[in-house]
């Protein structure tokens, strides 16, 4: 692999941290989605849309979007797909720092298992 | 149905669309990519141009599919909960490019989807919802069913 997909791996991991907590905060804070008729989930799309923080988030996946397409355009899937999911072990420790979860010995360890995967995925 | 258990089963039912719609939307943008463009520069417009191949317009499909169901999801569910539940989609997208794409999926490879498969099953025991941010106040709370049991 060379720098230049390191890099490219880097770019998507920080723009993917940063959506996901941003999104992760404003759906709390939008409350939970039950109604899933058309014209609940318009309802819900036209209070989703003025929320700043969801907005910053989808520019941050966007982005993180299309640097992966360059990503998959240049790399394997299996190759791309596994690195760049260390934003996975980043996000599970701003989870609980930020968003305050309470993450119990069962997700420390359920996140240290999946992180190890991925890793070996990566090979 | 107690809430618990709806909300469980809700949680598991929309962790298994995340996760197959995001496997799904990145084997067939892979694929599209592949067929038309060997390399992608960083010009907008081999992106745009890009987005009209069949294929990448069934990929950005799914993957709009990927991220509503994931919005609604984080909606309730923990994030810490949500990403290594649907982690899942690792397993599969290795799986899918294997089959699909003629990829080389080594023993190690294969060693780290049971690590991970071992992982999620620990994760999925957990309750889904350990916080909630009253939509009201803004604060964040922590819902009846995660309390610590009250002493009678």
């Amino acid at each position: 692999m060379t720098i230049n997909n390191w890099a490219l791996v880097s770019l998507v991991v920080v723009c993917t941290v940063l959506g996901d907590l941003l999104q992760s905060l404003e759906m709390k804070r939008h409350g939970e989605i039950r109604d899933f008729r058309p014209s609940g989930l318009r309802r819900h799309l036209g209070a989703l849309i003025s929320r700043r923080y969801l907005a910053l988030a989808i520019f941050f996946m966007a982005v993180s979007f299309f640097v992966f397409m360059k990503l998959v355009s240049v790399a394997d899937l299996s190759f791309a797909v596994p690195a760049t999911a260390a934003s996975f072990v980043l996000e599970t420790i701003l989870a609980r720092l930020v968003l305050k979860e309470r993450v119990d010995i069962r997700r420390w360890a359920g996140a240290a298992l999946v992180a190890v995967g991925v890793a070996l995925l990566a090979r | 149905m107690p809430p618990s258990t709806r909300l469980r089963f809700k949680t598991r039912i929309f962790a298994l669309i995340v996760v197959f719609s995001n496997a799904l939307g990145n084997c067939l943008l892979t694929l599209g990519l592949r067929q038309r463009y060997a390399k992608l520069a960083f010009a907008p417009l081999d992106y745009i141009l890009a987005i009209f191949d069949p294929w990448v317009a069934f990929g950005v499909a799914f993957l709009i599919v990927w991220l509503l169901s994931r919005m609604a999801l984080l909606s309730w569910a923990d994030l810490s909960y949500v990403l290594p539940v649907t982690a899942f989609g690792y397993v599969v997208s290795a799986f899918m490019g294997r089959v699909f794409l003629n990829e080389y999926v080594s023993p190690a490879r294969w060693a780290g989807a049971l690590l991970i498969a071992i992982g999620i099953g620990l994760v999925a025991r957990t309750a889904p919802q350990t916080t909630a941010v009253d939509p009201h106040t803004k604060q964040t709370s922590v819902p009846v069913a995660a309390r610590a049991p009250e002493s009678a």
